[in-house]
């Protein structure tokens, strides 16, 4: 009988009360371990930013007139594309779940689908920011200045960690609601796009006049104008509030959804 | 916890759209015991198993699991019991230490708990030497015996186990078997699904079989063994007059006719009398018999001779289950 006592766990073990923060972490664990691994992940949320900045700096950079270098032009936009293409990563890991029969098994013990979800949003936050890190390093290496004070560069942190955590939880959202991970990649689409209609890689004036009014008002411009300008030390004047206006309002609208969609899909 | 039933539903219904997947499902399970619930593909199987596993709230009826009401109760039930379902819920990412934790850590037991849980479990299901391996390096043996390992961290005391031998080779259907005998001998009560009906056979203190989301018969394996042919003598005759002959002769003890390959099947317990008998019986003269051949009886049969008609869906298709997308 003693080898069979590993089936039942001693009387004291099955009196566990999982806390929601135990959930949270172990999902958070979970998603990073997951993420690290993945290949196809690493190269998307590490390599490509570098290599797009590359890309705009030294294919498209020469014959954009941006007024100043174009790397250090060009920084933020990179940035902010990168968490268009890391949302892909973010959709499709939790519409894999939400597909799998692990949902099940989480589901059967008791977890709670924001835990899961907040798993992979916490590994999207965290693959961004390495990328982020990893994107200043090299920009310095080919000629990135940026003028700002110690809390300039807080603030831009701030303004993209905001900017971040919004779109992964709008990805988290797509995840939710996708009917496959193949669906819930096709849904992140217009994540990738928004950048390229703001003043991300271009200065908007130099669209035709139609297009200006939507690259202005969108979301992007001014997470984008709020990061320059913070690192540049010039005057952002309204930008900062109205990107954490907007990013507030994705993240608020996202959870709330995500929440709703998730009780909706597993009813 | 002294109560006598581990599961018991009644009336259970679910619709998806215009389809109807249960139909009225009444079961009871006795607590320490194994319960099969057999039916082809599309039986409703999965969905009673959600039901009473709490992920899909049925339309009518109601079940007690554990001693708690699957639908006021939902977390009380939760900490009982383990779902291991059709697909496999581990990941292929992480080794087969860490899915063990990462579930023990879920399932409430603390760090130092779950570590010791893991090793104790992956040692008992055979895996210790593949403990630092990744899970997408496993065979699908192995997978599935990380999966149910997965669903026995909490130390649940019932287990669900959506069709856990589907797709497996016989040693670890085998082994999978030994598992489950050796849960039910620790106390916990064990409600699997199966289109196997040998596995029912040698599993299970009590079988429903389902089919069309009703349960259309249900007791011991002996009970249902009484009820239908044990095996069955497939007697292949040599023209269309034996054939008549031998089924007028046989008359209600004919458990199954093909008149286009004229052939008559009769139930048997295989012995040697049993069939030289019947031979005799029906053909004294030796000459209206042209084959015979003992066949141990199928999930077909079963269905036969319980409700009279062949199974709603193939029984040949063991891997893909018709029911409606359950997500």
């Amino acid at each position: 009988m003693s080898e069979i006592t590993a089936l039942r766990g001693s009387v004291a073990e099955t009196i566990g009360t999982p806390t929601v923060v135990t959930d949270v972490v172990t999902m958070v664990g979970r998603s990073l371990r997951l993420s690290r691994r993945n290949l196809e992940v690493l190269l998307v949320s590490l390599m490509l930013p570098v290599i797009l900045m590359l890309m705009f700096v030294y294919l498209f950079g020469g014959a954009i007139d941006t007024g100043a270098a174009y790397v250090s032009y060009v920084v933020p936009g990179v940035l902010v594309l990168c968490a268009g293409f890391g949302s892909a990563t973010t959709a499709v890991s939790v519409s894999q779940d939400m597909t799998n029969g692990v949902m099940d098994r989480f589901r059967s013990l008791d977890v709670s689908g924001a835990a899961v979800v907040s798993g992979h949003v916490a590994a999207s936050v965290v693959r961004n920011a390495a990328s982020t890190v990893l994107v200043f390093v090299i920009a310095f290496a080919i000629g990135f200045r940026s003028d700002a004070d110690i809390l300039g560069w807080l603030a831009a942190g701030g303004v993209l960690l905001m900017f971040i955590l919004a779109i992964s939880w709008l990805a988290a959202l797509v995840g939710v609601i996708a009917r496959s991970p193949e669906a819930a990649n096709g849904f992140t689409f217009f994540l990738m796009f928004l950048p390229y209609a703001s003043s991300a890689f271009v200065p908007i004036d130099t669209m035709p006049g139609w297009l200006q009014g939507f690259s202005r008002h969108q979301p992007v411009t001014p997470v984008i104008e709020s990061v320059r300008g913070l690192l540049d030390g010039t005057p952002v004047g309204n930008s900062p509030t109205l990107a954490l206006a907007w990013c507030t309002g994705i993240l608020v609208v996202s959870v709330a959804l995500s929440v709703v969609a998730f009780r909706r899909r597993t009813a | 916890m002294a109560e006598e039933w581990a599961i018991e539903a009644s009336g259970l219904e679910k619709s998806y759209g215009p389809v109807t997947v249960l139909d009225g499902v009444d079961l009871r399970v006795r607590r320490g015991t194994v319960f099969a619930l057999l039916g082809p593909n599309g039986a409703g199987k999965t969905t009673l198993v959600r039901i009473l596993s709490t992920l899909v709230r049925p339309d009518a009826g109601g079940a007690r699991v554990a001693g708690f009401d699957i639908a006021v109760d939902r977390q009380r039930v939760r900490r009982c019991i383990s779902l291991t379902g059709q697909d496999v819920a581990v990941d292929g990412l992480q080794t087969g230490a860490e899915n063990l934790r990462m579930m023990a850590r879920l399932a409430g037991l603390s760090r130092p708990q779950a570590r010791r849980r893991t090793g104790d479990l992956l040692a008992q299901f055979g895996l210790a030497s593949a403990a630092q391996r990744r899970v997408a390096n496993y065979s699908g043996g192995m997978r599935r015996r990380l999966d149910l390992a997965a669903g026995l961290v909490g130390s649940p005391a019932v287990i669900f186990l959506d069709e856990p031998t589907t797709g497996l080779d016989l040693p670890s259907r085998q082994a999978m078997w030994q598992v489950i005998t050796d849960l039910v001998r620790t106390g916990a009560t064990v409600f699997l699904t199966t289109q196997y009906l040998q596995e029912a056979d040698q599993l299970a203190d009590q079988i429903a079989v389902v089919n069309a989301g009703a349960v259309v018969a249900q007791g011991s394996p002996a009970d249902l063994k009484s009820q239908i042919a044990e095996q069955r003598l497939e007697l292949t005759l040599t023209d269309g007059l034996a054939f008549e002959d031998v089924t007028r002769a046989l008359g209600a003890r004919v458990v199954s006719t093909d008149p286009s390959r004229m052939s008559v099947g009769v139930a048997t317990d295989g012995s040697a009398v049993h069939v030289r008998g019947v031979l005799d019986e029906v053909d004294p003269g030796g000459r209206a018999v042209r084959t015979f051949a003992v066949h141990a009886p199928t999930l077909d049969d079963v269905f036969l001779a319980l409700t009279g008609h062949a199974t709603t869906t193939s029984t040949n298709t063991t891997n893909t289950e018709s029911e409606p997308a359950h997500v």
